[in-house]
């Protein structure tokens, strides 16, 4: 470390300051995390909460986002917010994506990513394996990144007031800060991480430091944020308008300059959206750690949010940095310490380092773990069980074994990152280094989303894919990264493999105009994606394969086959609590037993019954502790199983799906049932109506009946009971009752007129009619009625009609009836009565018009009911059966017509009957 | 999951205009050298639409039973 300032030594920045200050802050997380293990063992979870929730997702944010967006924006202006953009989108699309993702992993005990994909296709502990290497490998210079970021910002700030660190590459390793921030890193990772093993590998205290450690860099980079926008400079405006005036710095505002694209705008942004599914630390946090599919609902903005507030500053930042150092060679992805350190502001100073390890401690902390479980459960656990020793010692507690295991793995996995911070750390830049971790992680989409969406995907096929995808990564992102340090020949970058020009890492098969990212981007995942489904379809799914497909493809649907109705087999059920025992420990084992025992209602756990259920539930229990292709291999060692075919597995997910289909049906027919008592009802409803109207209609009749009969049989009495009637009386009589027999008789003629009508039985006559003459006829029929009363009858009728189907009697039943009824009402010596036919709009018109006492409006329509007449019932005697009306009507609507009547009361009444001259086929309307 | 179909629909949406605002060619019409009380417009236009999405995922999740007829039905 050299001083190049005057070197009073400060009072703040002093290494045991540093190194204290860095010591409280960690006990202060490792006290957090203490504190929610504890509550959650009481069971209070402090992390039951959607804003921990969304929180812990910030774990996204690592010291790339906290030193490396400043560099990366010094170099590239707005260039860095694709990787915020692209999560930011994946969130909205969080709503069923990782919804299903945690639904499956929940429903299959799912620990880690690796145990996602080996689960999905058929417990596969190849595949299972394949993805481990390949998220270790890929996830190493993403640790190199954190390394070295916090090793750069110690040796930065205890070599204050100088700005630049001098960082000899060949320092013997002892000598090396990273080599001990790794050690600590580890040391701390697996106190955090591995102090007991969780059934489900949750992990309640580390979420909620990791939740606190988001609040804590946020804060330590707003503050800086604040401090050089508003601090430094006098706000946005002036820190724009100062670079602006800069050439050179004015080009760094724009997306698409220099050898900046907007391809590789777009495949930054893509790259980022796979990132925030897949990477281990994400998957660990937003999937396994996740307490409530409700909190989801939150984190879908909020995390977003948290992004866009984080990334506010950082452009400022980088500006002030370019505009204050400019030509002091101080590297861009320490501006966030050095403008403070610069400035003489050593609390902010610490403050901004303490939060860089904040952002540091929390992703290297969660991707360990991450790491450590796959690379237990889906690398070390499957060899060693492969060795078969192990099997066979069924007494042994293994659970303190795979602590170990996971121990190793958490130091192991910080070495390799140190090591390759070591090989190929000073090349790059933070983001640069971090865009190749992302490259690879990118690998598992295809598996993933594949297995998601299509039953079709094959182990083979993920195999084939995962392989094409990382091999080609490493070819034109790793191994190029090795080259740059010098580590491999750069003949290898410059002039391709063997020096053939085709196979250059970065311009592979000639394709030029891409950079590094979305060059490799498109040649892994186009090889991946290819390989995926090709080799997927050159076979048909096994029987394992189909049930795991079904499992995770069907996730969200409500009715799905449990995993144990596909399994068939006998076992025994202490060999089962045994062998849960052995790698959960006794005590865990026997506690989950007798909690599944309670559930079914068994008194004692040596009575249970070692049934598809149970062998199905200690799977499960098994699969939390060491990944499900472990565990499926460790129960198929206890219990005598019979493999189902994949004819029968077919079977059972078909039975799943009729019963799916028949609670539909069920669903369906509940619903038309619902209908149809609906319609039942309004069916009652009307006949409870036409009843009334039934018995309203037989009133009415009898009280007609009743009339004539009444006066028949008082003048009958008469008659018989006083011989001595004047002859002149008993012709009147004789006459009256002739009179209203005949009366009773039209009645009696008319009801049974009207009934057969409107039961459909009346008999039509349909013909080709002449409705002038049948309105002259009728006319002539009626001629005596007006003579009797000296009413005068004018006939108007339009000649050249044309003739009209019809039945000739009932028509001149209709005019004879408007007739009568005319004549009626007209007063008797002045009384005239005018009958029109015409032709109006493509029909026929009779009107029938007289000059009586006219009709009421409110009457207009009541004298086409039955038995309702004209005029006040209760004072003037009806002067006719009140059925004429209604039958007319009956008979002009039977061919299509209509009836109506046009009065204002003195004025007279026209009735009018209207028939169409198109499609009078009485027939069609009956 | 039926009842929030809605929801997952109108994610779906921001996201699809989220996607097309941030990139190609849209995003070339606001990457010219001008500025809005001072600041680039590009960086004025990233962040807007930004918080322009993240205020409609925000709207989208947090009151879907106000606009979902299927939920205020009772939950058929």
């Amino acid at each position: 470390m050299a001083a190049s300032g005057a070197g009073e030594a400060s009072p703040v920045l002093q290494s045991p300051i540093v190194i204290g200050a860095s010591a409280v802050y960690l006990a202060l997380l490792f006290a957090v995390a203490y504190w929610g293990d504890k509550r959650a063992d009481e069971g209070r979870s402090v992390i039951a909460n959607p804003t921990i929730y969304a929180l812990s997702m910030a774990v996204y944010c690592t010291t790339w986002t906290y030193y490396g967006s400043v560099g990366r924006a010094a170099v590239t202006g707005v260039g860095f917010l694709p990787i915020y953009l692209g999560p930011t989108l994946v969130m909205a699309l969080g709503g069923f994506l990782l919804l299903k993702m945690i639904r499956t992993a929940k429903a299959n005990r799912i620990t880690s990513i690796a145990d996602f994909i080996a689960s999905r296709y058929g417990k596969s502990q190849l595949l299972g394996g394949l993805v481990t290497v390949i998220a270790v490998i890929g996830i190493v210079p993403y640790i190199a990144l954190q390394l070295k970021a916090v090793a750069s910002s110690y040796d930065l700030i205890v070599g204050y007031p100088a700005l630049k660190a001098v960082v000899e590459s060949n320092e013997p390793v002892l000598a090396d800060t990273t080599f001990w921030i790794a050690l600590i890193l580890a040391a701390f990772t697996i106190l955090f991480g591995t102090r007991h093993l969780d059934a489900t590998e949750r992990h309640e205290g580390m979420v909620a430091a990791v939740a606190l450690e988001s609040v804590v860099k946020l804060l330590a980079f707003g503050a800086v944020g604040l401090f050089v926008t508003y601090g430094l400079y006098d706000g946005f405006g002036d820190v724009f308008a100062r670079a602006l005036a800069d050439e050179r710095l004015a080009k760094l505002t724009a997306v698409a300059a220099g050898n900046r694209s907007y391809a590789t705008w777009f495949s930054l942004t893509f790259l980022a959206g796979l990132a925030i599914l897949f990477l281990p630390r994400q998957f660990q946090v937003t999937v396994v750690e996740n307490v409530s599919e409700a909190h989801l609902k939150r984190a879908i903005w909020l995390f977003p949010l948290y992004l866009l507030l984080i990334n506010l500053f950082v452009l400022p930042i980088a500006l002030g940095g370019l505009m204050r150092f400019a030509g002091q060679g101080v590297d861009a992805d320490t501006f966030v310490l050095t403008l403070p350190m610069a400035a003489q502001q050593e609390w902010l100073a610490l403050l901004v380092f303490v939060g860089g390890l904040s952002a540091a401690t929390g992703m290297v902390i969660v991707e360990t773990i991450a790491l450590s479980t796959m690379v237990c459960n889906d690398l070390v656990m499957p060899l060693l069980l492969r060795a078969r020793a192990l099997a066979l010692h069924a007494e042994h507690d293994l659970s303190g074994l795979l602590l170990r295991i996971r121990r190793g793995a958490i130091v192991v996995i910080l070495l390799l990152g140190y090591l390759y911070f070591r090989l190929a750390g000073d090349a790059y830049a933070l983001v640069g280094i971090g865009l190749i971790s992302f490259s690879a992680v990118a690998q598992f989409a295809p598996a993933m989303i594949g297995g998601m969406y299509w039953r079709g995907g094959t182990r083979d096929g993920a195999l084939a894919g995962l392989l094409a995808g990382f091999a080609v990564w490493a070819y034109t992102l790793l191994l190029p990264s090795f080259s740059k340090s010098g580590w491999m020949p750069a003949s290898f970058v410059s002039d391709g493999l063997f020096g053939i020009e085709l196979l250059k890492p970065h311009q592979l098969f000639g394709l030029t105009g891409l950079d590094d990212i979305s060059h490799c981007l498109f040649w892994s995942l186009a090889a991946n994606v290819g390989a995926y489904i090709a080799v997927s379809l050159m076979r048909a799914p096994t029987a394992a394969e189909a049930s795991q497909a079904t499992q995770f493809v069907d996730a969200l649907k409500t009715t799905r086959p449990v995993g144990s109705a596909l399994w068939r087999g006998s076992a025994d059920a202490a060999e089962l609590i045994a062998l849960v025992g052995r790698f959960l420990g006794p005590a865990r084992a026997q506690t989950a037993f007798a909690a599944y025992a309670r559930r079914h209602d068994i008194a004692d756990v040596a009575n249970l019954e070692a049934d598809a259920d149970l062998v199905h539930y200690a799977e499960s229990l098994l699969a939390g502790a060491i990944g499900s292709a472990s565990a499926r291999a460790m129960v198929a060692s206890v219990a005598k199983e019979e493999p189902l075919s994949l004819g029968e597995v077919m079977n059972i997910l078909d039975e799943a799906s009729q019963l799916r289909s028949y609670s539909r049906e069920l669903e369906r027919k509940s619903r038309q049932l619902e209908d149809a008592t609906g319609e039942l009802k309004a069916a009652n409803e009307r006949l409870r109506e036409l009843d009334r109207l039934k018995d309203d209609f037989m009133a009415s009749v009898s009280h007609e009946l009743r009339t004539p009969l009444t006066s028949i049989r008082a003048f009958s009495e008469i008659l018989r009971d006083d011989p001595k009637t004047a002859l002149q009386d008993r012709e009147r009589f004789l006459s009256i009752i002739v009179s209203e027999t005949e009366r009773l008789t039209r009645l009696v003629n008319q009801i049974l007129d009207m009934a057969k009508i409107e039961s459909g039985n009346a008999e039509w006559l349909v013909e080709e009619v002449d409705l002038g003459g049948i309105v002259e006829q009728s006319a002539a029929a009626t001629s005596q009625l007006f003579r009797d009363k000296n009413v005068a009858l004018e006939l108007d009728l339009a000649g050249g009609l044309p003739l009209l189907r019809g039945d000739r009697d009932r028509l001149m039943q209709v005019v004879i009836n408007l007739l009568s009824n005319a004549v009626k009402f007209a007063p008797a010596g002045a009384g005239k009565v005018h009958v029109r036919l015409f032709r109006a709009q493509g029909e026929l018109r009779v009107s029938v018009s007289d000059n009586g006492p006219g009709i009421r409006r409110e009457d207009q329509e009541v004298i086409f009911d039955r038995f309702r007449q004209g005029g006040d019932s209760m004072t003037s005697k009806p002067t006719g059966t009140g059925l004429g009306l209604p039958i007319s009507r009956k008979i002009v609507e039977y061919f299509s017509g209509r009836l109506w009547v046009e009065s204002e009361p003195g004025q007279g009444a026209s009735f009018i009957f209207s028939l169409p001259l198109q499609n009078n086929e009485g027939e069609d309307n009956a | 999951m039926q009842r929030t179909m809605l929801t997952v629909q109108r994610l779906v949406a921001v996201f699809l205009a989220g996607f097309v605002l941030f990139n190609y060619p849209i995003l070339a019409l606001f990457d010219r050298a001008a500025t809005l009380l001072g600041v680039p417009l590009v960086f004025v236009y990233l962040f807007a639409v930004w918080a322009l999405v993240i205020a409609a995922m925000a709207w989208v999740v947090e009151h879907p039973e106000r606009h979902d007829g299927r939920e205020r039905s009772g939950g058929g």
